[in-house]
């Protein structure tokens, strides 16, 4: 469990998050200190019996069937750019 | 004012909803002016439901602040954040604002809160900083700190909040008032926006743990919503509350009673244990040994589930979209850095990374393995005591910005509250005296209270004997 290695950039990037300089500057020492901290977690004993599919807890999911949804257009009216009852959005395909 | 009083004037005729709505509305800008406990407020609309209000119902006219992070319809969400400050309205009601209208109570007015629920502090609101109103040069708490001030000053007689890792009871107690946890599952999530899933809670902030129980006993319930909420009966909150501790185990961990709580709030609080012992109660030394742990769990567990939950805010659907993207990545990425605020980026880069390929057993497998012990601490514990009592915070409120460039510091604050989260147990902060601290001669101090799983009915005996005391 070692945090020596976190490159705050690369991390920020796969979160889609765009940092400054500035940015990871500060985050960087701030999270190696968050994770100097959680690596105490390495310490616990953990008994052999610890079952982590605790069946009591797990969802409920209701049954598929068509149920009433939220408004279509008081939905759309939040949506930054729309056109034609849907969200507009940047092309997401190269040309050919 | 309570709500229960409130409550009483109404049926006596002394006042009417509509009356009460508009003293509160004109007084809300001076009241606040400095404190900044409500981020918006619509009077108009409040007036339409108080003028029609029902009376017959358990809440019926009774107006109540909700958290920023709870949509209700019609009504900005902002969540404190950038991303949804200017550009989001609610389309729909979540389960628990359907169940106070039902009820017959007037949501009205928002509460200012850490972004996205981040923070215990109520300085990571991108929109205002929220003050004590015991002292304004220090935190309310948070991440509802809103609500907690907004019930501490009168600027509302009864708030909503959420907690994900203390942010109901740390600022509850910080501010001087009650603030109840439910038990997870007890209460809805539809409709609040997700930060930790597996954590969060909607829950009351009130003056008197009757009204907390007033509160509890409308929103509490199954929804076929929210598919982790619990299909078990809602017993009467209201029938047992007054039945006292005589008879009662109190269990007293002693890892939360260490050397870093400060002496004022260690007094305040094992004063108000010899007192509940002098109504009968029996102490019982307890011990909940991987209380060292919580921390370092939940900022594994929190921040990894906030990763995925946040993810949602791509700049696509709602909120902040950036200004001419080179492509769909490049907005993604501009709408987030530009909407999110520091504290959130930081917990979304710690969560992503604990979830990241190579690092995910070593860190998230083991933080829900560690989870797991430390439910299992409480399970063994309630085999032999009734409830549990702790201090709420090591410390009274601290002053503003005093944790600016530390926020593992901030983090470690949360040490007494964040184990009922984990273990999905209900707590309630109840005030028990005041103390001083860092300069200040009164400020509030919480006492904890914590009850096996669907134990609302035990937890809010004890704390209306330890509101008493």
């Amino acid at each position: 469990m070692s945090h020596e290695h976190i490159d705050v950039s690369y991390v920020a990037k796969l979160a889609r998050l765009d940092l400054t300089p500035e940015e990871i500057e500060t985050f960087q020492p701030q999270l190696n200190a968050i994770l100097g901290h959680v690596e105490s977690l390495s310490s616990v004993e953990l008994p052999d019996d610890l079952d982590l599919d605790d069946h009591d807890t797990l969802a409920i999911m209701r049954g598929d069937a068509p149920q009433p949804s939220l408004n279509p257009e008081a939905v759309l009216e939040n949506a930054p750019d729309q056109a034609q009852s849907q969200i507009r959005v940047p092309k997401v395909v190269a040309d050919a | 004012m309570t709500l229960t009083q409130l409550r009483q004037q109404f049926l006596s005729g002394e006042t009417t909803p509509s009356q009460a709505l508009e003293s509160l509305a004109s007084d809300l800008p001076n009241r606040d002016k400095e404190i900044q406990s409500i981020v918006s407020y619509d009077t108009k609309s409040a007036l339409e439901q108080a003028a029609s209000a029902d009376l017959s119902r358990p809440l019926g006219g009774l107006p109540i602040a909700i958290k920023d992070n709870i949509n209700t319809l019609g009504q900005p969400c902002t969540c404190g954040s950038s991303f949804l400050e200017k550009n989001y309205v609610s389309p729909y009601d979540a389960t628990v604002i359907k169940k106070l209208r039902e009820a017959g109570a007037i949501p009205f007015s928002r509460t200012n809160m850490d972004e996205f629920a981040m923070g215990s502090a109520t300085e990571n609101s991108a929109l205002q900083l929220t003050r004590n109103p015991c002292d304004l040069g220090r935190i309310a708490g948070g991440s509802s700190g809103g609500s907690a001030a907004a019930v501490a000053a009168g600027i509302a007689h009864a708030a909503l909040g959420s907690d994900t890792g203390g942010s109901i009871r740390q600022p509850a107690s910080h501010c001087g008032i009650v603030g109840l946890k439910p038990t997870y599952g007890r209460v809805s999530r539809y409709g609040l926006v997700a930060f930790a899933s597996s954590l969060d809670q909607i829950g009351p902030l009130t003056r008197t743990v009757d009204d907390a129980a007033l509160i509890l006993q409308t929103i509490a319930g199954y929804d076929p919503k929210d598919t982790t909420s619990l299909d078990a009966p809602v017993p009467d909150y209201s029938a047992t509350i007054n039945d006292g501790v005589e008879g009662l185990k109190i269990g007293i961990p002693k890892e939360y009673f260490s050397d870093g709580i400060h002496p004022g709030v260690r007094e305040n609080v094992e004063q108000c244990l010899k007192k509940l012992e002098a109504q009968g109660a029996t102490l019982v030394p307890i011990s909940l040994p991987h209380t060292e742990y919580v921390v370092a769990t939940y900022y594994v567990i929190a921040p990894a589930e906030a990763s995925s939950n946040l993810s949602r805010f791509d700049g696509i659907r709602y909120g902040n979209r950036a200004k001419n993207p080179a492509d769909i990545i490049d907005l993604y990425h501009q709408s987030r850095e530009q909407g999110f605020g520091p504290e959130v980026k930081r917990r979304i880069i710690l969560g992503t990374y604990v979830l990241s390929s190579g690092y995910y057993d070593a860190f998230y497998t083991r933080a829900q393995k560690v989870r797991k012990l430390i439910t299992r601490d409480f399970t063994r514990a309630f085999e032999s005591v009734d409830a549990i009592i702790s201090p709420v915070a090591p410390t009274p409120a601290r002053k503003i910005g005093a944790c600016a460039d530390d926020p593992l510091q901030d983090y470690l604050s949360d040490v007494f509250t964040i184990a009922a989260n984990l273990s999905g147990i209900p707590a309630i902060s109840v005030p028990c005296g005041t103390t001083a601290f860092d300069g200040a001669e009164n400020l509030p101090v919480g006492i904890q209270i914590l009850a096996p799983h669907l134990g609302e009915q035990m937890m809010l005996r004890v704390a209306k004997a330890a509101e008493q005391a």
